[in-house]
């Protein structure tokens, strides 16, 4: 306690410099440093590394002593030679599809309050916890689990179209180019619409009973209700998840691609992640591999804030 | 009449919309239990083929797999990943969230803006690998737990909910002359247990199921996680996934060892979140609603 010493000698009449209320905001700040300290190293300091887009990289060099070469990786990068224009593709078509598939956890929402009494009332719950546990597997599993149900000697989708009769031999769509993108988006409505579904729940559950009870009063239906009530109650969620993910446009995520790609699909399937990730560690072009990734960050700030924007423009408010 | 021929209409789309739910359900949880029962079915039976019930329950697969080189040292990882992982992260970011709470903390204003932002912007997967190499990162356990110590999200969190603690809790508590950390530790975190719950519950499943780290970083097999386990078995499968007409009755064999195996496998990943998950679930829809609630 060697400050509160130093308080008790301050001259009489002089108000002390430490108040016993700064002595604990001092412990305070000196308690959350670490933490502090934390958050910069591992988030901050490696904004540091950007540097080395402008420079020619040379491992166990300080930035200081880098050839920098300016824009040249840029440049390259959108010279439109090699791989990047399909990885944009590709990139962008998922997302898209992506966002154009975001009304369906709401519907799914919507489906299950609409099981709430009578005897369907009981399986709300369990269909609710069922849909949303694939959110919770990895990746990896998730690629163990499909690659077990679509293999082509006894897997289970392939045995029930072979006794069908809707295929004559079995079939992988694991290594089918044509379908990648549909298959991969499938895969994302299963592992995601359940778990996004609950944030819809919690938006139906705030929307004021009174709305349905006049809605019965004015002798609206099941639909009606649904369409009056229900959906318009949802639309300000909607419109931040929706925001959200514009925002998040190139960032697919690195796992989901990774795993699910193999030589015949890797051209529909090779997105911004994924790439950053071989450019990078596999070719070791640091340069190259880290302007890709500056180019994803700010695209992504850039398109947060014009989505903040539209947000105050439109709802008044802003969606942080 | 009318309101017989709409009644029963509104049963039909009542039965619709039941059978649909029970459809996608179904196929939600059907691949998990594809893989469960033919993890514990017998060879034979695997080649054959299970889809509705084990036969020949045996329990060899998994025997084998404890046999495999590197199998229960990665467990030993995961689980230690997993629990002390957690318990920094949820330390770290529920006290930061209480920290910023108090009127007391100098710059308090600036120091959750600090934390906030980094949600919002991300350095890229090169300059992070670079630092993590010169911190002497790499092969490291340290690498699986100090980068997520503290979470902006989980910050965000568990302030929301402490704020909403009364302040006249905490004031006589303080008039009694208990510190900080003495706050912290006997009113502040068992009063702000459903969010921690919620915590404790998000940061477990992230750390059990994480692996890129594992995969960028960690070569030592030592430190190898589960999920990476996995996914080194399944890379190398991939491999001949283009090429799956050999069938030579030895290759064959093998391969069914090695299917049963990757099915036991892929269980041992999944089996503690299916253990836990019911249970937990409810934890996750708390923690989702706050995060809602803040937009």
């Amino acid at each position: 306690m060697s400050t509160g010493s130093y308080s008790i000698s301050q001259p009489k009449g002089a108000k002390p410099f430490w108040t016993a209320r700064r002595q604990t905001g001092l412990k305070m700040f000196l308690l959350v440093l670490p933490m502090l300290a934390l958050v910069f190293v591992f988030s901050y300091l490696p904004l540091l590394g950007w540097c080395y887009a402008f420079a020619d990289y040379v491992p166990g060099r300080s930035i200081f002593a880098l050839d920098y070469v300016g824009l040249t990786y840029f440049k390259m990068m959108f010279s439109g030679v090699g791989y990047f224009p399909t990885v944009m593709r590709n990139t962008l078509v998922l997302s898209l599809a992506g966002i154009l598939l975001s009304p369906l956890p709401a519907i799914l929402a919507i489906m299950v309050t609409q099981l709430s009494g009578g005897w369907t009332g009981r399986f709300q719950k369990t269909i609710q916890t069922a849909t949303s546990l694939p959110n919770f597997i990895s990746w990896v599993l998730v690629y163990s689990l499909f690659f077990a149900l679509f293999n082509t000697s006894n897997g289970a989708v392939n045995q029930i179209l072979l006794s069908l009769g809707l295929i004559e031999k079995p079939t992988n769509i694991l290594i089918n180019a044509d379908l990648a993108w549909a298959f991969q988006i499938c895969i994302s409505v299963w592992k995601n619409s359940g778990w996004n579904a609950i944030i819809y729940f919690a938006a139906i559950t705030g929307i004021d009973q009174e709305l349905y009870d006049a809605a019965d009063v004015d002798g609206a239906g099941t639909f009606q209700k649904i369409l009056h009530v229900t959906v318009p109650g949802l639309m300000s969620t909607f419109f931040v998840l929706l925001l959200m993910s514009i925002a998040n446009m190139l960032s697919n995520g690195f796992e989901q691609y990774y795993v699910f790609q193999n030589a015949l699909t890797m051209n529909k399937l090779e997105v911004l992640d994924t790439y950053i990730y071989k450019i990078g560690l596999s070719n070791l072009q640091f340069s190259l591999s880290t302007a890709m990734g500056i180019f994803k960050s700010l695209v992504s700030i850039v398109l947060l804030t014009l989505a903040n924007l539209a947000s105050k423009a439109i709802r008044g408010e802003s969606i942080f | 009449m009318r309101r017989q021929t709409k009644s029963l209409s509104s049963k039909f789309l009542r039965g619709l919309n039941f059978f649909l739910l029970i459809v996608f359900a179904f196929l939600c949880v059907y691949p998990l239990y594809f893989i469960f029962i033919n993890s514990i079915s017998g060879a034979d039976a695997v080649v054959r083929g299970v889809y509705i019930l084990p036969e020949d329950f045996s329990l060899e697969f998994y025997k084998s797999l404890l046999q495999m080189p590197n199998i229960p040292n990665s467990i030993v990882v995961s689980v230690a990943r997993t629990v002390l992982g957690t318990a920094l992260t949820v330390i770290c970011s529920s006290f930061l969230g209480y920290m910023v709470t108090q009127s007391e903390l100098p710059l308090r204003k600036w120091v959750y803006r600090f934390v906030v932002a980094t949600m919002y912007f991300n350095a890229g997967l090169i300059p992070w690998y670079i630092l993590m190499v010169n911190l002497g990162l790499k092969n490291n356990f340290l690498l699986y737990i100090l980068p997520s110590a503290v979470g902006a999200y989980y910050v965000v969190l568990s302030k929301t909910y402490i704020e909403s603690i009364p302040a006249s809790v905490e004031e006589s508590a303080k008039i009694d002359g208990a510190g900080v950390l003495t706050i912290y530790a006997r009113l502040i975190l068992p009063m702000s247990m459903p969010i921690i719950a919620c915590l404790i519950v998000f940061c477990a499943v992230n750390q059990w199921n994480a692996w890129s780290d594992n995969f960028y970083l960690v070569s030592d097999p030592k430190l190898s996680t589960l999920q990476y386990q996995l996914y080194m078995n399944l890379a190398n499968e991939s491999s001949n996934v283009t090429n799956t007409t050999s069938s030579s009755s030895l290759l064959r064999s093998k391969a069914t060892t090695e299917l049963g195996l990757r099915y036991a496998l892929s269980m041992l990943t999944v089996l503690p979140i299916i253990m836990v998950y019911p249970f937990m679930q409810k934890y996750f829809v708390k923690g989702i609603m706050l995060g809602a609630v803040k937009g």
